[in-house]
């Protein structure tokens, strides 16, 4: 059987960490899966927020549609420092899917689509996009507002061949 | 190549219908789980019904936060009881040969602590009342899955229905 979904790199938290960070991304693939289970250690509630390629710039935008059990919102942000990868909270683990196509390719700028569930909490489904034609060769996800990731916390990218 | 994406197992409705699909004695040694779910109910007349999901046999402790689109508008709810039970499905009276189509993930389902999983599902059939679902779920419950069952309520998940059971390794 040919395999066509490979783990690239994981990474299980020994101790609570502010940063993940995957580097040196193979370009092998025709499509990157990113699966985070994680909790927050320090803040009630806070935002993962994402960069690619370490790039600080207001390159990034987003659009997000948002359940909280009660209400139904849409919301959106352009040319921000971030993408945005939704809700972890310090009370439920997070459970996050975010999908990359195309990640490798020099020519178009980088999309991506998150589904981010915490169950007490809330659940989003945002559409990322990076303004940049560089092929995708590292990730680093931290918190919005300084929080640490648990320890304990599992962050696992999986690559996807065509072939 | 170290293979991270095992079809565990795969069940298809036959004649007759099925009062649930059902996988057990699934195995520890995958980091996730990803059900892959093709269903239709009987229910008479109606054009949707819900199929509800449990672990371990166990009908306690379960949650989900849901946001809904029917084409007109969006709405979000909670739920909590004895399963998750919010999978839409088309029913008989939906137009025929359609069938929902869901995908639930499951990480780290065999570790120690609640399991937190991620579900979406559509109900599509070209009429009215049909659903796009997004579901956070939450299994209060530390013990590993080792079986999972999706019941059709009190009716049956009609022929042609079927679930698929993969295991994903990080390994």
């Amino acid at each position: 059987m040919a395999s066509t979904y490979e783990k690239i790199a994981t990474n299980t938290l020994g101790s609570a960490a502010a940063t993940v960070t995957f580097s040196t991304i193979s370009g092998a693939y025709t499509d990157l899966v990113f699966i985070i289970a994680a909790g927050n250690s320090t803040t009630a509630s806070d935002q993962i927020r994402a960069q690619f390629n370490s790039d600080t710039g207001s390159n990034y935008s987003f659009t997000q549609i948002v359940g909280n059990g009660s209400t139904a919102t849409s919301g959106r942000s352009s040319n921000s420092t971030a993408m945005r990868f939704g809700f972890c909270s310090n009370n439920t683990e997070t459970n996050a899917i975010i999908q990359i196509q195309n990640y490798s390719n020099t020519t178009t700028y980088k999309s991506s689509l998150a589904r981010i569930n915490n169950p007490n909490v809330n659940l989003y489904a945002v559409v990322n996009l990076w303004r940049n034609t560089s092929a995708i060769t590292n990730i680093s996800l931290f918190m919005e507002s300084g929080g640490n990731f648990n320890s304990g916390s599992t962050f696992t990218l999986y690559g996807i061949k065509a072939a | 190549m170290a293979n991270t994406y095992t079809l565990i197992s795969s069940v298809t409705v036959g004649s007759g219908g099925s009062a649930s699909i059902e996988f057990t004695s699934i195995p520890a040694t995958y980091t996730d789980l990803l059900v892959k779910l093709s269903g239709r109910s009987s229910r008479s007349a109606a054009t949707m019904e819900e199929f509800v999901l449990t672990f371990n046999n166990n009908t306690s402790s379960y949650s989900e936060r849901q946001l809904r689109g029917d084409g007109s508008s969006v709405i979000s709810q909670t739920f909590s009881g004895a399963s998750i039970q919010q999978l839409g499905q088309p029913g008989a009276g939906a137009t025929a040969n359609t069938f929902g189509n869901w995908e639930f993930y499951i990480p780290n389902y065999a570790g120690s602590n609640y399991k937190s999983i991620s579900l979406d599902g559509v109900t599509e059939n070209n009429a009215t009342q049909a659903y796009t679902n997004f579901e956070a779920g939450l299994w209060s419950n530390t013990a590993a899955i080792t079986s999972i069952k999706l019941s059709a309520g009190s009716y049956l998940a009609v022929q042609y229905s079927t679930a698929y059971l993969y295991g994903i390794s990080n390994a």
